[in-house]
């Protein structure tokens, strides 16, 4: 069991989801609440992750972080070296990565608060941005931690992007899938499979609180 | 203290869409301190026009104005944020917020005065609609009288310029909407507001109007004091919906100018058909137009036997063709010559009288029973 790998992917996932939070609630109210006619557009370029292999995109977000591009340029003259090959990289690239994960169960539950009480708010003169403050966030509380867990879940098991993005430097862009896959090509299979069961149990956990958490709301059929 | 004019003006236009197809909301009236019931079958437009002037929703085009200040006119191109209009609104499904107390969601409008004020003003309002021991609990947690109450509360509590309530009593037993009617009427005492109650109950129109305005298809098509628009009415629409269950083309056949009533012809005239005569009250028409006639179930009296000595005018003779229980009336439908009524009886009046289909019987109807309505 590499521990150094894994406390890597670990903070990786912290840190990803924590942000997601930050970006994805912004962008999550926007899809909710916009009538722009071309929003279909975003919505559908925000699920590109779901569906793009991961090396499309990890080739992507290198090209971007590179020194030929305006933000690897602008964050080379800020920090004196350019983002790809190092943990931060690997941080834009898992937030492209796991921004459906976050931002669509957060637009969900935002978009299944009774719209009545969003009329009612705004009656007793509270502004649109004072209502999803005071009456959309909290009544959304699963949906934002759903959102939290699947997009921490979704970094911590991620390869193909971290592979593209980051490399394979120990204590820095290591990860434990990455890791797995070293242990598998040098016949390690003793350690590889004590590191992907530790990956599966962690995964599995998560997921059940999001599902533990989401019980009440999802639906029962009348057929129980 | 009151600015000069509390009124609400409502002037515009709205397309929008129900069940049935979409309509145009076309509607012009004021609102004066006070109530005033929108009445009108649902989908007659009556949510959509309270949407509009809380801001909710965006009419066509027109003003919508209170207290004199503009809040919507499309010609200035002026449209108020619903969440600087000031105006209260209780919506049909109350819209309570579910994770507040009912002290919080009182509170909610408070946000601008200081916690103390906050906490002041809201109990107060709580004790005035006798909720105050429920304060600590969520909507969920109270029940239905209850929950209507928290709403009212919560929109009086920000002291609106304006009051819209979208059926606010539409769930409550008898009781309870009396009680609560009376908090309203005390509250709009002190706080001399234009008050808009939305209602399909025409028992509601009489307890709690000083103006009705009835609305149809989206458009206003009666306009006034609730018995004169109820008791009147000059149009189908407000007929129906007040429950008239008899409603009959008529023709004009005679004036009685010095009686005060004149002779209608029921149902369409033809050669040869043996055509039935009713005495009414007199309006102003001529001899030979055409108008409607309501006349209310309970308000016929059956006869075995052709009365006589009666002040009633109008003595039909008939036949019994169905008798049909509703609950604890009996609705006896009766053919007087080609023409039918719809009488509703008690059932120890059936069952003294003998009545059954076949039966032939006398149809009283008093001249002030008939209700004229222009086509």
């Amino acid at each position: 069991m590499n521990w150094e790998a894994f406390w890597l992917t670990v903070r990786l996932a912290a840190i990803v989801s924590a942000l997601l939070i930050v970006i994805g609630i912004p962008i999550a109210y926007w899809l909710t609440y916009s009538r722009w006619r071309w929003k279909f557009l975003v919505e559908a370029a925000v699920a590109l992750p779901i569906v793009l292999p991961p090396t499309v995109l990890g080739f992507y977000v290198l090209v971007a972080l590179g020194s030929r591009s305006p933000l690897g340029r602008w964050w080379e003259s800020l920090t004196g070296h350019t983002l790809a090959f190092t943990f931060e990289g690997l941080v834009v690239g898992s937030l492209l990565y796991s921004l459906p994960f976050a931002v669509q169960p957060f637009a969900a539950s935002f978009g299944a608060v009774d719209r009545s009480l969003l009329g009612a708010s705004a009656s007793l003169g509270h502004s649109p941005v004072q209502t999803f403050r005071r009456i959309v966030l909290p009544l959304s509380k699963a949906g934002l931690v759903t959102g939290f867990a699947l997009s921490f879940a979704h970094t911590l098991g991620e390869f193909g992007v971290v592979l593209m993005v980051g490399g394979n430097i120990p204590g820095v862009t290591r990860t434990i899938s990455i890791d797995i896959y070293d242990q598998v090509q040098t016949a390690n299979y003793s350690s590889a499979n004590q590191t992907a069961l530790v990956l599966l149990i962690i995964s599995f956990f998560v997921l059940s609180v999001v599902y533990g958490l989401n019980r009440r709301t999802s639906a029962v059929g009348p057929w129980r | 203290m009151q600015p000069m004019s509390a009124d609400l003006e409502v002037r515009i236009r709205k397309r929008f869409a129900n069940p049935e197809g979409s309509f145009n909301l076309n509607v012009h009236f004021r609102g004066l301190a006070g109530f005033t019931i929108l009445f009108g079958a649902s989908g007659a437009g009556k949510t959509t026009l309270l949407d509009c002037i809380a801001g909710l929703s965006d009419p066509d085009d027109g003003r919508i104005a209170v207290g004199g200040e503009d809040l919507y006119d499309s010609e200035k191109k002026r449209n108020v944020a619903a969440w600087k209009r000031r105006i209260g609104y209780v919506h049909q499904d109350l819209a309570l917020f579910p994770h507040l107390t009912a002290e919080e969601n009182v509170a909610y409008g408070l946000q601008a005065l200081s916690a103390e004020e906050r906490q002041r003003r809201s109990r107060e309002m709580l004790a005035a609609f006798r909720i105050d021991h429920m304060r600590d609990r969520r909507p969920a947690q109270i029940s239905g009288g209850e929950r209507q109450r928290v709403a009212l509360a919560r929109a009086l509590v920000t002291e609106p310029r304006a009051l819209l309530l979208d059926e606010p009593l539409a769930a409550l037993d008898r009781p309870t909407k009396s009680l609560l009617v009376g908090d309203l009427r005390r509250w709009n005492q002190d706080h001399r507001v234009p008050i808009l109650f939305v209602t399909h109950n025409g028992e509601e129109v009489f307890a709690l109007g000083d103006e009705v305005i009835v609305l149809d298809a989206g458009r206003i098509v009666a306009q006034g004091r609730p018995h004169e628009v109820m008791h009147a009415p000059r149009l189908e629409t407000v007929a129906q919906l007040s429950g008239f269950e008899n409603i009959f083309d008529a023709t004009v056949v005679a004036l009685h100018e010095d009686r005060g009533t004149m002779t209608c012809a029921l149902g369409t005239c033809r050669l040869g058909n043996a055509q039935v005569e009713l005495e009414t009250p007199l309006v102003r028409a001529d001899v030979g137009s055409r108008l409607r006639v309501g006349v209310r179930a309970g308000d016929l009296l059956l006869a075995t036997e052709n009365p006589r000595g009666l002040s009633a005018r109008n003595v039909l003779p008939g036949k019994i063709r169905r008798l049909e229980q509703r609950d604890v009336i009996v609705a006896a439908l009766v053919d007087c010559g080609g023409t039918e009524f719809e009488v509703h009886l008690t059932l120890a009046a059936r069952d003294a009288l003998q009545l059954g289909p076949g039966k032939a019987v006398w149809v009283v109807v008093k001249t002030h029973s008939c209700h004229l309505m222009g086509n």
